[in-house]
């Protein structure tokens, strides 16, 4: 198998040179242009990336130095990140959509000479901050277009680079010499720097060997059986350790065709027409795709509307034991294979999902319905946990072993240790080498035993062996008997039901855990219009005694699965109010990103943190609010809290759905 | 200063020319002699007050009024009377200030309509779709792609153009028209009704459109802070008059400008 054979191989250029032997013929890559798909052979993209790699050298890259690559997934700028190792050069590829300070930034840290930029939005993005970059010298650019005026003495369009190298690879002896310095590249040394997104303070260059990324990349094309005849599609940045992973890594590791849509805005289209069989989606796209289905079918006919309606309870009841292999009753099945012909099939037909063998999601956690609704109708989508430091898989579900809420095993090779604190500590084949020009960073996130920490909070799962993610590190609290508190691992299981919209949970040096809720005006005003409910504010139906009675019975749902996890059976909701406003950014309750910002809420309604607290059954509050024309004025309200029933830790499955 | 100041941006030799045009509706005076030129490879702007009679003198330029008074050359030939199709065959495109395309056609269909009069195969020959006519269909489809490419509406191609937001039913538009592969593209308020973004979106394509294809460009503008920076000169009327003309700069520093738009005490 390709994985076994990609062993040999310990850099990328070399890995091609064999996918050009082994799989010459085979598309290697895709891209829609003028509306019609142009595929690539392995053969023909080695042809490609050598008269590049050849180019390029004539520009002056030389070993050992970096080279910025900005711009969507384009054909021309995978080639540019492989020819460019094909040198011996490091890429450093930058997010397309980084405003021009993130920009001058990652360039000057990583004292680039040379950038291959996608358009003349790029162009004159770095022109902008030309005089941040003095070592900047030449710029090599995709798409023609705009760009015709200007000055062009360090300017190169890359189809030019290309044949220039391509005249000079006539010659046998630059041939020769080409050749040589493929297999001068050593394993060891840095094939890539990935640029993390910087969340968390200024980004930091993630450097990441050839040898260990083929190794960490062989183990994932091994674990999904990923092989020359699966296609995905490119659509997630460049920059991002998920694209270079597993389009770019696992592509040449297994030798599979990496297609790239036509541009950022087609993708939907493009993976219909494309229809990938192994497919990466976060959570986001997930739920906004489900959302767009809803909603057509909301406006479907009657009978489209009613069979969709039916056919999705079937699947919700057979579809996962079926995905799973587990025993089915003869009817259930017969129905569901009813609904694959008349409902499942057609939708993933639509979604692009009909060919799909393995897909992934990751980044945030994935509400269980969502979760469940994907696997019912068949599509094989399972969790991945990885940082950009291990280059990428940490634990991942093998197929048949899935749950909403866990992240999977330990991967293979892969070595995971949970420090006193709870934070995750990982040692992993594709382990990085080190942030560049960081030392203290780096030292940072080590262990003296050389593990790397994580910055995020888990537990392993007793029954399934499976790592629950729980909150990043930092964010983990105490409460005052020890038990461990992961605010937003409580707040998500709570925002997973539609009725709620916002949740915030303290319990750190506390007693007990509350919460406060904000409840969805959607969901819950239609909902009291179907039980003949009545309000006239906000401010109302969140304090309607059966609304309290609706979210009670959330609570007391996430209660019980608390309990089933030992390590959160102690952090379970004792009391908790709907609270009389909407958090909301204009009022410094949220980010912008709309997270809740936990402090600033308790002290602003420290009467209420004092009532939940202090016993009180309900508690007065006034708020000051700020309209959205800026004008400001004062909320008062009495909202009342409930007390919840603690349920006794029980060991019932924690399955998906 | 009532004397138009005179034009010192020279792009190309004259590629139309309007000499002394008066168009009347009865009793009303929408354009009275008035004389211009627009040069190969410039962007050209007619400007003015509502009313001023831009429209006219875009629909005068177009051949589908026909001036009581004057001459009209496009290029080196001098014509009396001509209509909309021959404008079209001649080589002049344009854009209507309320979009005027085929609702129900996707944004494909209705680009693809602009090189309607680029086919040379007959009906008969289209209708079997074979041979030579399919040779030439999926000619003109590759130019029609090159557009999208262009306008960047991949991704609206197969959407109805009804279903679409105003700012991308102008850009299908200005799609449909840049088909004819014009000599001359006149545009009628593009920018009309778009916000902000649409606009600068707008002001870009327009620039690409002259520097890409090299396409001469005659539009009517309200926005003046558009008007001033994507045109090389700029013609104003006023009551069917033209009033001055120039390079921006110029015009917009001329004082029968500055009391056209801003009025003056009486």
């Amino acid at each position: 198998m390709a994985a076994d054979a990609a062993a040999a191989a310990d850099t990328f250029p070399k890995l091609l040179v064999r996918n050009a032997r082994l799989f010459g013929a085979r598309p290697a890559m895709r891209h829609k242009d003028l509306g019609i798909w142009q595929t690539w052979t392995w053969a023909e993209v080695l042809d490609l990336v050598r008269a590049y790699a050849v180019g390029l050298n004539r520009l002056g890259i030389k070993r050992g130095e970096t080279v910025a690559i900005v711009g969507a997934n384009r054909p021309k700028l995978y080639w540019s990140v492989m020819a460019v190792q094909m040198l011996g050069a490091v890429p450093v590829p930058v997010y397309a959509d980084a405003v021009a300070d993130e920009l001058a930034y990652v360039l000057s840290h990583a004292e680039v000479r040379f950038a291959v930029v996608e358009d003349q939005e790029q162009v004159d993005k770095i022109l902008a901050v030309m005089d941040r970059l003095p070592k900047l010298q030449e710029m090599i650019y995709d798409e023609r277009r705009g760009l015709r005026d200007y000055d062009h003495t360090h300017l190169h369009p890359i189809d030019d680079v290309i044949e220039e190298g391509r005249k000079a690879l006539a010659d046998p002896e630059v041939a020769a010499w080409l050749d040589a310095e493929i297999e001068g590249g050593k394993g060891s040394d840095p094939s890539i720097i990935l640029y993390t997104s910087g969340t968390t303070g200024v980004s930091k260059g993630v450097v990441l060997t050839g040898e260990r990324s083929i190794v960490a990349a062989s183990d994932s094309v091994r674990f999904d059986k990923l092989t020359e005849k699966d296609v995905a599609l490119a659509y997630l940045p460049l920059a991002w350790v998920g694209d270079h992973y597993l389009n770019y890594a696992q592509g040449l590791v297994a030798g599979f065709c990496t297609a790239c849509p036509e541009n950022s805005d087609t993708a939907m289209q493009d993976l219909r027409e494309i229809g990938p069989t192994f497919y990466f989606a976060p959570p986001r796209t997930l739920e906004l795709l489900l959302t767009r289905v809803t909603i057509r079918m909301e406006d479907a006919g009657f009978l489209k509307r009613k069979m969709f309606h039916f056919f999705i309870d079937v699947a919700r009841k057979y579809g996962e034991r079926i995905l799973n292999k587990e025993p089915v009753p003869i009817f259930g099945r017969l129905l569901y294979w009813l609904g694959e012909l008349l409902v499942y099939g057609p939708l993933k037909n639509v979604l692009g999902f009909s060919k799909v063998r393995v897909a992934y999601t990751a980044g945030e956690a994935i509400g269980p319905d969502l979760f469940a609704f994907y696997r019912s109708i068949g599509l094989n989508l399972k969790q991945l946990y990885g940082q950009t430091e291990a280059f990428l898989y940490l634990t991942a579900q093998p197929d048949g072993q899935i749950y909403a809420d866990t992240v999977g095993p330990v991967f293979p090779n892969v070595d995971i240790r949970i420090a006193e604190d709870g934070e995750v500590l990982f040692k992993s084949p594709g382990m990085f080498e080190g942030y560049f020009k960081d030392e203290q960073k780096t030292a940072e996130v080590m262990t003296p035993d050389g593990y790397v920490k994580t910055g995020d909070a888990g537990f392993f799962d007793e029954k399934t062996g499976h790592l629950k993610i729980i909150d990043r590190a930092k964010d983990v609290g105490r409460l005052n008997n020890g038990t461990l508190f992961p605010p937003k691992y409580i707040e998500n299981k709570l925002k997973f039901y539609p009725n709620i919209r916002e949740a915030v949970a303290y319990g750190d040096k506390r007693d007990f855990v509350a919460v406060m809720l904000n409840i969805d005006l959607t969901a819950v005003g239609s909902w009291a219009e179907r039980n003949n409910v009545v309000y006239a504010s906000y401010q109302e139906l969140a304090q309607h005694p059966l609304v309290y009675d609706m979210i009670e019975k959330h609570v007391a749902e996430v209660n019980k699965s608390l309990a089933a996890d030992k390590m959160m059976a102690g952090a379970q909701i004792k009391r908790f109010l709907i609270l009389h406003k909407e958090l909301d950014a204009d009022d410094g309750e949220l980010t912008r990103t709309q997270k809740v910002r936990r402090g600033f809420i308790a002290e602003r309604y420290a009467p209420l943190i004092k009532a939940l607290y202090g016993g009180a059954p309900e508690a007065d509050i006034a708020t000051e609010v700020t309209f959205e024309d800026g004008r400001k004025g004062v909320i008062k309200a009495r909202v009342k809290i409930r007390d919840m029933k603690i349920e006794p830790a029980s060991p019932a499955m924690g399955k998906a759905a | 200063m009532r004397a138009p100041s005179g034009p010192d941006v020279a792009v190309g030799e004259v590629l139309l020319s309007v000499e002394n045009v008066s168009l009347s509706f009865g009793g009303v005076k929408a354009v009275s002699d008035v004389s211009f030129d627009i040069r190969k490879g410039e962007i050209r702007a007619i400007i003015g007050p509502n009313g001023a009679g831009k429209t006219s003198m875009l629909n005068i330029i177009n051949g589908f009024y026909h001036p009581q008074q004057g001459r009209i050359t496009f290029k080196g030939m001098t014509r009396a009377k001509m209509r909309p199709y021959e404008a079209a065959y001649g080589g002049i495109a344009r854009t209507f200030q309320n979009v005027a395309l085929f609702r129900g056609m996707t944004a494909l269909d209705n680009i693809m309509a602009g090189r309607s009069l680029k086919m040379h195969r007959g009906f008969f020959w289209q209708l079997l779709r074979h041979g030579p006519a399919l040779e030439e269909e999926v000619e003109h489809r590759r130019r029609v792609e090159e557009i999208i490419d262009f306008l960047k509406i991949q991704e609206i191609r197969r959407t109805p153009v009804g279903r679409l937001p105003y700012g991308l039913q102008k850009r299908v538009e200005l799609g449909r028209a840049l088909a004819m592969e014009p000599d001359l593209l006149l545009l009628d308020e593009p920018m009309a009704g778009m916000n902000l973004e649409e606009k600068e979106d707008m002001s870009r394509f327009i620039l690409d459109v002259n520097d890409h294809y090299g396409t001469t460009i005659a539009l009517i503008e309200h926005d003046m802070g558009v008007v001033m920076d994507l045109s090389d000169r700029v013609v104003v009327l006023d009551h069917g008059v033209r009033i001055a003309d120039g390079t921006p700069a110029q015009v917009k520093s001329d004082q029968a400008v500055i009391d056209a738009y801003l009025g003056v005490a009486h």
